[in-house]
């Protein structure tokens, strides 16, 4: 396969600097899009390539562009680009890896992304713990300035951008979009109520359009290479290629790129080499820490957006996280539920109050102390904090989806650490 | 107008609305808690949960807030599946599980929106079994009381105290189940307006600190509709009382006034009713200057004796009812009565009264004031002069923002996202004043001039709006602003005590009437019935000066309610006292002018007496007794029915009671034809009962007084009003100038308040309480120009007269909270002038001139007008200062701060053990 997002990586042991960027066609798109293209031929083209937001929820990204007003009828003002780089999700490495090797990349999506939505300033929205990445993103960034291919009339063209780049104070929250917008204006990270969308009234009121880093690295070869070309990547439904990652007890856990539409069985067993000696596969997160288990069943199923939705997760951000026989699936959904509940902004009731109650619930199941009835809350924290719709944003659903999967395919071990009063894997511990 | 669907009955609905609002109008009881009706939705609580419905063939439904979902034409929802149901009790057990069920000891218990919520839900059995979260509380002045444990996380208090209010010092912190809603550290809260926190609080978080040192539930209160005598602004509050004490004060809705919140004067201000500074007993003053209490009889034939055949002046009060500066002008005639005012407020009062009577421009309630989309304040500081006036401007800067969203479709109470569209786009709001003022965070324009140059600065813009263009860009940019407002307002008052200020705000807003008829003049008056002291008084009065001046032709002065060392300079009081007259005085609490009277009587106070205040406005309210005048205390009116009687007047001798002065008054003064509309008067019933002041629950009535006796006394009759002095009779459907405290099944808590309004925000059921019997006749005022002189540089500092909301008001500063946080006197210096002097903050200084040297604190301001400093008005220690006249400056190396015997929070000598009493 041709690889187009890590193109630049793993060639080099250090990122590609802005010589060997150009030197790989790179901002060829941006030149062909400011000196034939647009905006609006950009748009088209990034709709008809069909690509998806790889930040988790698979938004066509095209469409959410549209909703950005042209000849803003309010008053005028800035468009602002964001890109969530925020990437805090359990299990997810892949953005990191985007701009820790290819920052340039990363910049030309951005400039593309701007011109098509007539954006004027961008920031790139980045997990403050990713200090390399910082680091390189904004030597890249000076690299652009000096040359050019950001500022005023970038590439001598009419379009200009300025490009920040902020450290986040440090909230897996600050990766929910609207969040994300208030912890860049220097308030509390609380996500925002939707009507209205960031593409209406986002940072500082004014439009805005927030994607994933590996959403807008694709952007570049879109324009460059066309949407029909893009099309042909995926070997499924979906188009293009995207990062892949496994973690877990397998011999090669890692990142790849790889079309769209991979089996599963395929990313786990050749590149991630298979399950380490001594351990089945349980079951597994397809798309990170908050998407719902699947089970060996799944294991030939695509990796395509609607695919992995109908068996009842969701592709997330592709980063697979493996559940082997002798790890306790209990004890798997408490780490995440005690991650979630930590990570929980705290504006609306049932994820603030929600989570550390079902944290208590799986506490107690863990140290054996749990109680038949137990299982009645779980299912019944499930219905009322899981519903989309009944939390302020799609943290707190995220966080009960790995649970009320885990009941599903697991619950018998539920059911054991409360007839045996204590965690059944802890009698395999130190062996 | 839109119906919706819920739960199979129709709903006719309002245009924009959001489906809790809709709900709750239509009666239905749902739950909420982030939701409040004058601050909007934020969707955070998530308790107000429905089921909403795509068609009628969809039985499955979709669960959503009903604060965040506008109504729509036929939309189709369930309160009563189970689905919603289950959740919004869901809800309530998640927020009970670190609430530390401490109703028993919590002062919010009996009035708890969170008891309310739960027993609505019908939550009862915790599943939780962990242990709970729990909080260090702050120390947040002497007002509040900080209970973090009880927090649920709605976060009201924040949205009101910085959004609402424009506070900036308490607020959310940390986040998950750790947050946290106070301050960075503690201290006392800085916003005028933190008192409301304890009814917005719908929890025990917040509490009224001076009513937990001295507490009873609400139900044992017994209360009475009433009104804030402590400035012009006339917000309406309801007073809860027991063991003859005023307990606590609350807010008390009132559509065109003070809505949902009132200031902090108000709501803590008013405790001096329980001074021990009252006056129980006539006092008959002693050849060595000492009081011997006498009783009522005994101290009205002396003054029958002193009055026979003498020569009798009255001297009136702006503070006083409009019954009793009625009766006391009718018993001794308009040439021997004198309204009350010092010389200056006089005029400036009178002025007002003229400008609202004939201009032309709108003069706006101050719900009316919330739609200004351009405001231009002169020469005052409202959030220290008409507290709630400057609320309301806080939310009419607001305007834009609202604008702004209504152009993309957002209404107006998705208040998070209004904010976040509009940031800090706010209307115009321009401040031309002396020093800096608490809103000139929000103005888009300030300008910091002497007295008589903000007149000048009037009469420029008047100028340029009339075409004789200015230069002056800042000229030019707020002409702009007002012209193309759709509802400019223009607000001045009398608090630098400049006339030619009155007359540029009343100039400007008729020449920007004549641009546009939606021009409003509104015009501060400082006292609680400056304006209706002013509408009665009389071209034949007399004035205070003419009183001292031949103060030795009075044989007889009677003074009501009226402290003369504040309306008159030393001298002038020096000479009254000279004079040798005898003094009747009246009043609530010892004073300088009771010091120097032969008879003193103990008035009763505001809560337990009743009268007619006329507000800035010219509305006249109606404050009723909520209990009993202990003692020989009489309400002033009876007082001077007494001695008018005594005194042979004919007309007067024949009123007993208070309805008859009502209509006396109303007959004889055409402006005041309406004031026996103002309330519903005696004979008033419903049902056949009269209106209870208890609350069905009111405990004790039997055992109340049994350490003085076994025997149960009869309630007290009430002749004078509709409200009875117990829990018998209707609380029902009454007008709201008599709802003496509100309650409804399920709702004990003051959200009550919905269930008696058409519409929240609406006005309540009835008639909306006071009436305006200030009416302009339209005419206009004729445009003089005036040739003002521009500010004279002389010798020495002129004096600006700075309003402070603690301090500068005479009664709420005897009370010991109040005194606290009012402070030392000061005079008020910028940064630059304090350098010039080598002072700093926490120095003192010596202001000296002909016939003053004073020692002072030294306080920094931000701005102040060229050659002027400001000083502490209305504090005793100042009031021999005079506004305008110029001082001497200089470092005083001796001054220490003033430390109070008592703080007033602790209720214990100070010990300066503030600091590690939060270990
Ligand atoms: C709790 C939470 C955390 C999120 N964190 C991230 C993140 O770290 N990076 C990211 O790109 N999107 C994250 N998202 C998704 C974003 O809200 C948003 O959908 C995404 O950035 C849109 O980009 P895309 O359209 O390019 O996928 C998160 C969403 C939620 C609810
Ligand atoms: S679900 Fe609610 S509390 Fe949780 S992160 Fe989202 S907004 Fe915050
Ligand atoms: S302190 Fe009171 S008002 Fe503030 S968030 Fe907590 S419960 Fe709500
Ligand atoms: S604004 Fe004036 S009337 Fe209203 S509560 Fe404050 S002091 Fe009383
Ligand atoms: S009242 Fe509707 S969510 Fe709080």
């Amino acid at each position: 396969m041709e690889k187009v997002l890590t193109r630049n990586i793993g060639t080099h042991t250090s990122p590609v600097d802005l010589k060997a960027y150009e030197a790989n066609d790179g901002y060829r798109g941006l030149r062909k899009a400011l000196t034939q293209l647009s905006p609006q031929d950009c748009q088209s083209m990034v709709k008809n390539s069909n690509l998806r937001g790889r930040g988790g929820a698979g938004f066509p990204t095209g469409i959410k562009w549209s909703f950005v007003p042209q000849g803003d009828a309010r008053t005028p003002g800035h468009t602002y680009l964001v890109c969530n780089a925020d990437e805090m999700e359990p299990g997810a490495f892949k953005d990191r890896l985007l701009m820790e090797y290819d920052p340039h990349q990363l910049i030309e999506g951005m400039l593309l992304s701007a011109y098509s939505i007539g954006a004027d300033i961008a920031y790139i929205f980045i997990r403050g713990e990713y200090a390399v990445a910082i680091r390189r993103l904004r030597d890249a960034i000076a690299e652009c300035y000096a040359n050019g291919y950001l500022g005023k009339h970038i590439l001598n063209s009419q379009f200009s951008l300025e490009l920040h780049v902020h450290p986040s104070a440090g909230r897996y929250i600050c990766g929910e979009e609207t969040a994300l917008i208030n912890a860049l204006e220097g308030k509390r990270a609380n996500p925002r109520a939707k009507p209205p969308f960031p593409q209406v009234s986002g940072l500082w009121g004014r439009p805005t359009i927030v994607n994933n880093v590996e959403t807008l690295c694709n952007i570049p070869h879109i324009i460059d290479r066309g949407p029909e070309w893009f099309n042909t990547l995926g070997v499924g439904e979906d188009s293009g290629t995207k990062l892949f990652g496994v973690s877990g007890r397998v011999n090669n856990p890692g990142c790849w790129e790889l079309p769209m539409g991979t089996p599963i069985r395929d990313i786990i067993e050749n590149h991630a080499g298979g399950m380490k000696s001594g351990f089945q596969l349980k079951g597994f997160l397809p798309g990170g820490g908050s998407t719902d288990f699947l089970v060996a069943d799944h294991l030939d199923l695509a990796m395509d957006y609607n695919v992995i939705g109908a068996a009842g997760s969701r592709m997330g951000t592709g980063t697979l996280i493996i559940l082997d026989d002798r790890t306790c699936p209990v004890g798997m959904v408490l780490n995440l539920i005690q991650f979630f509940a930590q990570e929980s902004c705290g504006f609306c009731t049932p994820c603030r109050d929600g989570l550390p109650w079902t944290r208590h619930v799986l506490e107690s199941l863990e140290s054996g102390a749990g109680q038949p009835e137990d299982l009645e809350t779980l299912a019944y924290q499930v219905k009322y904090i899981g519903a989309i719709g009944n939390t302020h944003c799609a943290l707190a659903p995220g966080a009960m989806e790995p649970l009320q999967s885990a009941m599903k395919y697991f619950y018998d071990d539920f059911e054991q650490h409360i007839t045996t009063a204590q965690c059944p894997y802890r009698l395999g511990r130190g062996a | 107008m839109p119906k919706i669907i819920v739960d199979g009955q129709t709903l006719e609905v309002s245009q924009g609305e959001n489906v809790l609002q809709a709900c709750l109008n239509a009666g239905l009881d749902l739950p909420y808690f982030c939701w409040h009706p004058a601050m909007g939705s934020i969707g955070s609580c998530r308790q107000c949960a429905l089921v909403q419905y795509q068609n009628e063939h969809d039985t499955h439904g979709r669960l959503i807030m009903g604060c965040m979902t506008a109504v729509t034409d036929g939309a189709r929802f369930s309160m009563d599946t189970s689905n919603a149901v289950e959740f919004r009790k869901a809800v309530i057990e998640s927020l009970m599980l670190n609430h530390p069920h401490d109703c028993p000891v919590c002062a919010e218990g009996g009035e708890c929106h969170l008891q309310d919520m739960t027993v609505m839900v019908k939550h009862r059995d915790r599943r939780y079994t962990g242990k709970k979260n729990t909080h260090r509380n702050q120390y947040l002045g002497p007002l509040i009381h900080h209970e973090m444990n009880r927090c649920i996380t709605c976060y009201r208090c924040e949205r009101f105290y910085q959004n609402y209010a424009g506070g900036t010092d308490l607020g959310a912190q940390a986040s998950r189940d750790r947050l946290y809603f106070g301050r960075q550290t503690d201290g006392v809260l800085e916003s005028e307006f933190s008192g409301n926190l304890v009814e917005v609080c719908p929890t025990g978080v917040f509490t009224d600190k001076p009513f937990l040192a001295d507490y009873s539930r609400k139900w044992d209160l017994q209360s009475a509709p009433s009104i804030c005598g402590g400035c012009g602004v006339g917000c309406n509050i309801a007073p809860g009382e027991r063991y003859g004490r005023l307990k606590r004060v609350h807010n008390r809705y009132n559509h065109e006034v003070n809505g949902y919140f009132i200031c902090d004067r108000g709501r803590f201000g008013n405790a001096y009713v329980n001074s021990q500074k009252r006056l129980n007993y006539p006092g008959l003053q002693m050849p060595d200057g000492r009081f011997k209490a006498i009783d009522h009889q005994a101290a009205l034939s002396r003054a029958a004796h002193w009055m026979k055949n003498k020569r009798v002046v009255g001297i009136g009060s702006p503070r006083a009812s409009i019954e009793s500066n009625y009766v006391l002008q009718t018993w001794l005639g308009a040439k021997q009565f004198c309204a009350g005012f010092s010389e200056r407020e006089g005029a400036l009062t009178c002025g007002i009264v003229e400008i609202l009577q004939a201009t032309r421009a709108i003069n706006p309630s101050i719900k009316q004031m919330e739609s200004a989309d351009a405001v231009l304040v002169l020469g005052e500081d409202l959030t220290n002069s008409a507290p709630r006036v400057a609320l309301a401007l806080r939310q009419a800067v607001r305007n834009k923002s609202i604008a702004m969203a209504e152009q993309i479709g957002i209404p107006e109470w998705q208040d998070a996202a209004v904010r976040n569209l509009a940031q800090d786009a706010l209307s115009p709001l321009i401040i031309v004043s002396s020093a800096a003022t608490r809103l000139d965070d929000i103005a888009s324009h300030v300008h910091t001039l002497a007295p008589n140059d903000i007149a000048n600065f009037g009469d420029v813009l008047i100028e340029h709006l009339r075409g004789n263009i200015s230069e002056d860009v800042d000229i030019i940019n707020i002409a702009d602003c007002l012209m193309t407002a759709k509802s400019p307002l223009i607000i001045s008052g009398v608090s630098l005590l400049e006339r030619g200020i009155l007359d540029s705000a009343a100039g400007l807003a008729e020449t920007l009437y004549d641009h546009n008829p939606h021009t409003m003049l509104s015009l501060c008056a400082p006292e609680a019935n400056s304006i209706g002291a002013a509408m009665l008084s009389h071209t034949d009065n007399l004035s205070l000066a003419q009183i001292t001046e031949r103060a030795s032709d009075i044989d007889v002065l009677v003074v009501l309610e009226n402290d003369l060392t504040r309306r008159l300079d030393p001298t002038s009081m020096q000479q009254l006292i000279a004079s040798g007259t005898t003094i009747i005085a009246l009043d609530i609490l010892e004073n300088e002018t009771l010091n120097h009277a032969t008879l003193a009587l103990p008035a009763a106070s505001f809560a337990e007496s009743q009268g007619t205040l006329i507000n800035m406005e010219g509305r006249a309210q109606r404050f009723f007794p909520a209990f009993k005048p202990a003692h020989e205390r009489q309400p002033s009116w009876q007082w001077l029915l007494h001695l008018a009687a005594l005194d042979g007047h004919g007309e007067l001798s024949k009123i007993i009671h208070f309805d008859e002065i009502v209509h006396a008054c109303a007959q004889q003064h055409s402006p005041l034809a309406r004031l026996t509309e103002v309330a519903p008067d005696h004979s008033f019933r419903r049902h056949g009962q009269k209106i209870p002041r208890q609350t069905p629950r009111y405990s004790g009535r039997t055992a109340m007084s049994a350490d003085l006796s076994v025997h149960e006394p009869q309630q007290p009759k009430d002749l004078e009003t509709p409200l009875a002095f117990s829990m018998e009779g209707v609380n029902q459907n009454q007008p709201a100038a008599l709802k003496s405290f509100v309650w409804s099944p399920g709702w004990n808590s003051n959200q009550a308040i919905q269930k008696f309004q058409a519409e929240t925000q609406k006005p309540s059921v009835g008639v909306s309480s006071g009436i305006r019997l200030l009416i302009s006749s339209g005419k206009g005022i004729p445009h003089t120009s005036t040739d003002r002189t521009a500010f004279a540089q002389s010798n020495g500092w002129q004096l600006i007269p700075i309003q402070c909301l603690h301090g500068s008001e005479e009664l709420s500063a005897y009370t010991d909270e109040i005194a606290e946080l009012a402070g030392d006197p000061f005079v008020a210096l910028t940064e630059s002038c304090a350098l010039e002097l080598q002072v700093a903050a926490g120095d003192g200084v010596i202001l000296s001139s002909n016939n003053v040297n004073l020692s002072l604190a030294v306080k920094i301001v931000a701005r102040m007008a060229k050659n002027c400093i400001g000083f502490s008005a209305g504090y005793t220690q100042t009031l021999s200062l005079s506004a305008g006249s110029h001082v001497q400056l200089q470092r005083d190396p001796n001054w220490r701060p003033f430390k109070p015997l008592v703080i007033a929070s602790d209720r214990r000598p100070n010990a300066q053990l503030r600091h590690n009493r939060h270990g």
